[in-house]
């Protein structure tokens, strides 16, 4: 049986004293807010917090508000997103991804926040203690080595969150708040290069919001690879966000996630695409373009292999519904 | 990065004997419980309450069948503190059968074989009503989203969606003979 490990817990009212309090406990505190990801991963002791600062009584950072721009308190549940039926229409691709986690049952503890800032993930690591120990542990918890690629020198933990490519596609901001004073960050700055720092957010700070522009006439679409139907973290995925001027692409966002560390950000892709029209061919040639940035070893389900050749296949499905 | 490579050391245990002391609201009653803080709601339900009716499973949010509803939410139970489970109504298994007997869940559930080892059924059970709370008459593709949270690897599903499916039913025909009788 894993039971969890010891810890302080506290239960701060606000934002503010949240971050009071991460400042005051120093490195040795952890954020929890649903505990789907934290909680797994404290009985696997790859992370043991002295003090835990559970976001539970934390209202001010629920809810949805939709102006032109959408804002998203980062403490709202998966499911309460998934319920907003204004939401599911005004950004279809954001809902699909928020639907497509885990199960519901989970959906209804976890919060989008929790998803923004999940762990990276490898079969290397995704494991308790005694398995760990059986392979001397890996560098991203008690280890040195990288056992999916012994020679690497950084770690190849996969970035498995389904919400963070669509909100990158989208152009979302992140608002992080400390004692230090608050920064809004463009998505994609959230996230750091390897699997061990895969988040530039500062232990003192909390994600307090979430800002997504408004989408003016541009749509998205949200692809995830998975091996069931429920459960799965996405071993692919791929958000497109396309704007369109008369038949021409005017604007286009193409990120990928779940196939290294970090969301990729297709640029060569999307600066192909710009002035095109999206026919056949040319989508073929931003698919192979596209999975040139993906690149997947084997250290989640299913074959590295295949995954790579997979990203194309969805990178011409997601063009394709926005042709 | 963890202090947890003593050699040939299991993973620390916890070290704090101290208790928490909490009024726990169960199946519509308070009860006063003691429990060490790093217990999840599973663990304090079982060990400390001796409802074990909540099954526990994979530990790790993967299978359901420690399912609980709080505040008649199904979630579970074993990523849940018990610390954080005051103040909000919890029901277990335990909780389903009323004055006149069991759930009409529970009668359908055996009468049609939607049990087979068992293990997962109280996490079907609770999921199910949580379920029929929100929809009265929930089409199958409703059931098999809503129960992808649940893993059964007896019954192949389809025996638990008819019954669901059957308690559905009695139960929108016993409400309206109920509604019928008030106004006699």
């Amino acid at each position: 049986m894993m039971r969890l490990p010891s810890f302080r817990y506290l239960a701060p009212k606000d934002a503010a004293e949240t971050a009071k309090i991460l400042t005051g406990e120093g490195p040795d505190a952890m954020i929890v807010a649903g505990g789907t990801d934290l909680y797994p991963n404290m009985k696997r002791r790859h992370q043991m917090p002295k003090t835990l600062v559970s976001l539970r009584n934390v209202n001010d950072l629920r809810g949805v508000e939709m102006n032109g721009a959408v804002t998203i308190g980062s403490n709202e549940t998966l499911r309460g997103l998934e319920r907003n039926a204004e939401l599911k229409t005004r950004l279809p691709a954001l809902w699909t991804a928020v639907q497509s986690i885990s199960t519901p049952i989970l959906r209804n503890m976890g919060t989008i926040g929790g998803n923004v800032c999940l762990d990276t993930r490898c079969n290397y690591y995704n494991q308790n203690w005694e398995w760990r120990r059986g392979i001397d542990f890996c560098m991203k918890c008690d280890g040195t080595v990288c056992w999916v690629a012994p020679s690497s020198s950084v770690c190849w933990a996969v970035n498995s969150s389904d919400t963070v490519p669509v909100l990158i596609a989208m152009g979302a901001k992140f608002t992080l708040v400390s004692t230090r004073g608050e920064r809004t960050i463009e998505a994609i700055e959230m996230f750091g290069e390897d699997g061990i720092d895969y988040l530039t957010k500062q232990k003192d700070e909390v994600l307090t919001r979430i800002e997504i522009p408004d989408q003016g006439n541009a749509t998205s679409v949200y692809r995830k690879v998975r091996r069931r139907g429920a459960f799965d973290f996405p071993v692919a995925a791929v958000a497109a966000r396309v704007e369109m001027d008369g038949d021409e692409v005017k604007d286009v966002n193409l990120v990928l996630n779940a196939v290294g560390p970090k969301p990729v950000v297709c640029e060569s892709t999307q600066e192909f695409l710009k002035g095109k029209k999206l026919t056949p061919e040319v989508v073929e040639e931003a698919a192979k373009l596209a999975a040139r940035g993906a690149k997947p070893l084997d250290n989640t389900d299913h074959l590295s292999m295949w995954r790579k050749k997979v990203v194309s296949v969805e990178v011409k499905r997601a063009l394709g519904a926005l042709r | 990065m963890n202090p947890t490579t003593e050699a040939g050391g299991p993973p620390p245990p916890p070290t704090s004997l101290a208790k928490t002391h909490m009024v726990l609201r169960v199946n519509g009653e308070d009860h006063e419980v003691a429990f060490r803080p790093h217990k999840t709601l599973l663990e304090v339900l079982r060990e400390d309450m001796d409802l074990t009716g909540t099954k526990h499973g994979c530990e790790l949010g993967e299978c359901g069948t420690c399912t609980v509803l709080m505040d008649g939410e199904p979630k579970l139970s074993c990523l849940v503190l018990g610390l954080e489970s005051d103040g909000v109504d919890i029901e277990t298994v335990e909780g389903m059968a009323g004055p006149e007997g069991g759930h009409p869940l529970q009668h359908t559930f055996a009468e049609l074989g939607a049990a087979q080892c068992g293990y997962c059924t109280p996490g079907f059970l609770l999921t199910a009503k949580a379920v029929l709370e929100d929809d009265k008459d929930p089409s199958r593709e409703t059931l098999v989203e809503e129960l992808s949270g649940n893993l059964c690897r007896c019954t192949g599903y389809l025996k638990i969606y008819e019954a669901i499916e059957l308690a559905a039913q009695r139960m929108r025909e016993k409400g309206s003979s109920d509604e019928g009788g008030s106004h006699v």
